[in-house]
């Protein structure tokens, strides 16, 4: 019964529908299916541009559904076991964004490991949320960040009983997962809302033996990048919501910065997906985890190079590994992973997700072919023979404990100064300071600088890691409050 | 009855074969496999609409790609043949009795199936004791070995569709260190003449260069390939193929060929300036 329903496309159906009418076009886009611009035609191709349209009562309206857009939603919602499933058009991060700003009004406080997205910390500059950080663990022998303990969040909600919400990053870019029933539970033991970034799992609903999604848990909203491992196109994304969260409300926040003129191409590219996902997703993710599986054995084969996978659980901070992800660290052979990043790409034609500077990702998904995994083991293997260094060359920074002394809002927008980075020691940031990949801000606004900062952002740079997150574009000076506090 | 194998060997120069009857068709995991009768080329064999090899010019291919290199090292004693799953390049290569041991790594083993069906004069020397047969990828295969081979001999497909992993900068890098400290890489290294050939040559040259103090390319004339002109590039640890050329050694194992003799041998590397220049750019 649920696999007939999902046999549906209403978007994709709508579309082609209305293609087949040959309506004449008095509407946006001007473009008019393409020929008003024959080189992007010819670029994208015609059908690609026939396909973008604009909202009209055929095709329903993304700001407010009433028919295939709604239909759609909901046969999404039924796919992922949520109340309700939004389509969202401006990436994850809106998803993430949405749910922050729907739990949480100025002032409010909200439960959150520090190694979160971006998107969730630009949420608190928007909302005047105010973060409660949560440490991660640190893998003493990976020096990658970790799931949240049970422990550490249960302090903090001791700690924090007026919070509105904890958020959980599950998993991490690294397949790293909490116990997410857990800390779903406990969470709700004190009328918090459970809110889950979930855009390294949109295959946790779909594949066998696979951590627990957020829905499967109880959890009250969740964001997927439908658009990573789900297979829809760049910026399409679901934000799914749970129990007592309302729709109308949570739809009210996304119209608030959510754009007019959804993109028909997003939209049936999420429709379309969810149908794959929902017909095919098993056995999709069971050849998926098959090659991760392969490529691992082979990497770790190879010596200087450590695949990790389900050895790492501990039952807590690792409660869980997705084994779709293929991590690599690779400090063994004396290289940081974006030193191995950049040769992969330079040298061997290779693009991997990112590096930083103890590990590799490189993403696997249904669209790999094997002789590609060939190339890439193989080319980790010369890497190693050409390029090995001593292994202590390579050194992991302990995780920093932030030292919070304002909000993020408040920081940003309060009185600023430039000064060079490297003098800034001490003062207040009034910005971020982040490697993109994976976008984990290494200073947030409202953060106090210190040596220690100053030091890793010095040594990712050294390395060749892609620094953003400062007014000025070659982060050589950063805005700080100009009132010093204490 | 009409009947033409036609294929494109650029996108605006078709090639057409008179065809006498489609012996065969089929399909691998990895491609589509046809045997045509021709009625000027014998039996051909297609790998997803282009011809590999055909009866009547396949000693032209199989002799320059084998006897090049063990002409100009006799001691040649272990090779290892990746691709070559029309069994030519493993036929030249048991003529030496000298040679102890030939293991040949083909992807597809419904290619060499094929083979041993309807092209006897190719694989007919499959079997020959010396001879050991792995299905699997070449790359893979190259990756786990270190230092023992005298001779690697790459006979490649184009580098898109199966034969890509061998074309990368990674496979050469393997073979280099699954070589001995003297020895040779030779592979099919594309055609200089149009464009999608011209850029398959450069970037195997280019990926060849930065491991090999030796590194040179030669020419043959292979009348089904585009444009007739193919070359093959032998690269080495310590051998010059022209310097180090020991011709009365090889004329005294008075081997029977077609198309290879010791003079072509040195001739071959001779090459036009446009090809020259086309390598040059890319060293
Ligand atoms: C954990 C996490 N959350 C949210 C996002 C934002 O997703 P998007 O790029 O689709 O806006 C990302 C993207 O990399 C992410 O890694």
């Amino acid at each position: 019964m649920t696999n007939f329903l999902q046999q549906k496309v209403p978007i994709m159906e709508a579309l082609n529908q209305y293609k087949s009418m040959r309506v004449v076009p008095f509407d946006v886009p001007g473009h008019k299916r393409g020929r008003g611009n024959p080189e992007l035609a010819a670029f994208l191709g015609e059908q690609c541009l026939s396909m973008d349209v604009n909202s009209m009562k055929p095709l329903d309206n993304l700001c407010h559904p009433v028919s295939v857009i709604k239909e759609a939603e909901e046969l999404a919602a039924q796919a992922f076991n949520a109340k309700h499933a939004f389509f969202m058009v401006n990436g994850t991060t809106s998803a993430v964004q949405a749910m922050i700003m729907t739990a949480c009004k100025a002032g409010d406080k909200i439960i959150m490991p520090r190694n979160v997205h971006r998107s969730a910390i630009n949420a608190l500059i928007l909302s005047g949320a105010v973060p409660v950080y949560v440490n991660p663990g640190v893998h003493s022998e990976l020096g990658i960040a970790l799931g949240m303990a049970l422990k550490d969040v249960k302090e903090a909600i001791l700690e924090h009983k007026d919070a509105k919400a904890i958020l959980i990053n599950n998993p991490t870019y690294y397949g790293i997962c909490s116990d997410l029933q857990a800390l779903t539970d406990l969470a709700h033991q004190h009328d918090m809302l459970v809110l889950v970034d979930e855009a390294h799992g949109t295959h946790f609903y779909f594949g066998d033996n696979l951590p627990a999604s957020a829905m499967s848990v109880g959890a009250d909203m969740a964001s997927v990048s439908m658009h990573k491992s789900g297979g829809s196109l760049t910026q399409s994304s679901f934000l799914l919501i749970n129990n007592d969260v309302s729709e109308g409300y949570t739809r009210q926040i996304i119209n608030l910065t959510q754009t007019t003129s959804g993109s028909y191409l997003l939209l049936s590219s999420l429709d379309i997906s969810r149908r794959n996902l929902a017909l095919n997703g098993k056995e999709i993710f069971q050849k998926v985890a098959e090659m991760a599986y392969y490529t691992r054995t082979e990497i770790n084969k190879i010596g200087g190079y450590y695949a990790y996978s389900k050895e790492l659980i501990n039952g807590d901070t690792i409660f869980d590994f997705d084994v779709t992800k293929l991590s690599v660290d690779t400090r063994d052979i004396g290289l940081a992973g974006i030193e191995v990043y950049d040769i992969l790409r330079d040298e061997y034609d290779i693009q991997i997700e990112f590096g930083d500077i103890g590990n590799i990702l490189a993403y696997i998904s249904v669209g790999d072919r094997h002789l590609d995994l060939e190339r890439l083991v193989a080319a980790l293997a010369e890497i190693k023979r050409r390029y090995s260094q001593d292994k202590n060359s390579v050194f992991i920074h302990e995780y920093i404990r932030p030292q919070v002394a304002l909000t993020p809002q408040e920081a940003f927008y309060a009185p600023k100064q430039k000064l060079p980075i490297s003098e800034s020691a001490g003062y207040i940031s009034s910005e971020f300071v982040m490697c993109y990949p994976p976008g984990i801000p290494i200073l947030a606004p409202g953060e106090r600088i210190t040596e220690e900062i100053l030091d890793f952002i010095q040594y990712s740079k050294d390395k060749g890691c892609f620094l953003t997150g400062t007014e000025d574009s070659d982060i050589a000076n950063i805005n700080v409050l100009k009132e010093f506090v204490e | 009855m009409n009947l033409w194998y036609t294929e494109n060997h650029s996108p605006n120069v078709r090639f057409s074969l008179e065809v006498e009857e489609h012996i065969y068709t089929g399909k691998s995991d990895f491609q589509k496999i046809d045997i045509l009768q021709t009625l000027e080329f014998g039996r051909i064999l297609t790998l997803d609409g282009l011809v590999m090899c055909t009866e009547k010019d396949e000693f032209i291919y199989h002799e320059m790609i084998t006897h090049v290199a063990l002409a100009t090292n006799p001691a040649i004693k272990k090779v290892l043949v990746i691709g070559a799953g029309d069994g030519g390049t493993i036929r030249e290569l048991t003529a030496y009795p000298t040679i102890e041991q030939i293991d040949m790594v083909e992807i597809d083993k419904m290619v060499v199936d094929v083979c041993r069906e309807f092209l006897p004069q190719t694989a007919s020397k499959l079997d020959d004791p010396r001879v050991n047969l792995y299905f699997e990828d070449g790359l893979k295969f190259v990756r786990r070995i270190e230092n023992d081979y005298d001779l690697i001999i790459v006979d490649s497909t184009d580098p898109f569709g199966p034969g890509e992993g061998l074309f990368t900068k990674e496979f050469y890098g393997n073979c280099y260190k699954a070589l001995k400290e003297d020895g040779i890489l030779v592979n099919q290294h594309e055609s200089p003449f149009y464009a999608e050939d011209a850029l398959g040559m450069r970037k195997a040259h280019q990926k060849i260069v930065g491991f090999f103090p030796v590194c040179k390319v030669y020419q043959f004339h292979m009348p089904t390939y585009p444009s007739g002109h193919w070359l093959f590039g032998f690269a080495s640890k310590k051998f010059d193929p022209i310097l180090d050329l020991d011709a009365t050694a090889w004329n005294d194992l008075d081997l029977k060929t077609r198309y290879y003799n010791t003079d072509i041998h040195v001739g071959s590397f001779a090459l036009p300036n446009y090809v020259k220049e086309q390598l040059k750019d890319v060293e």
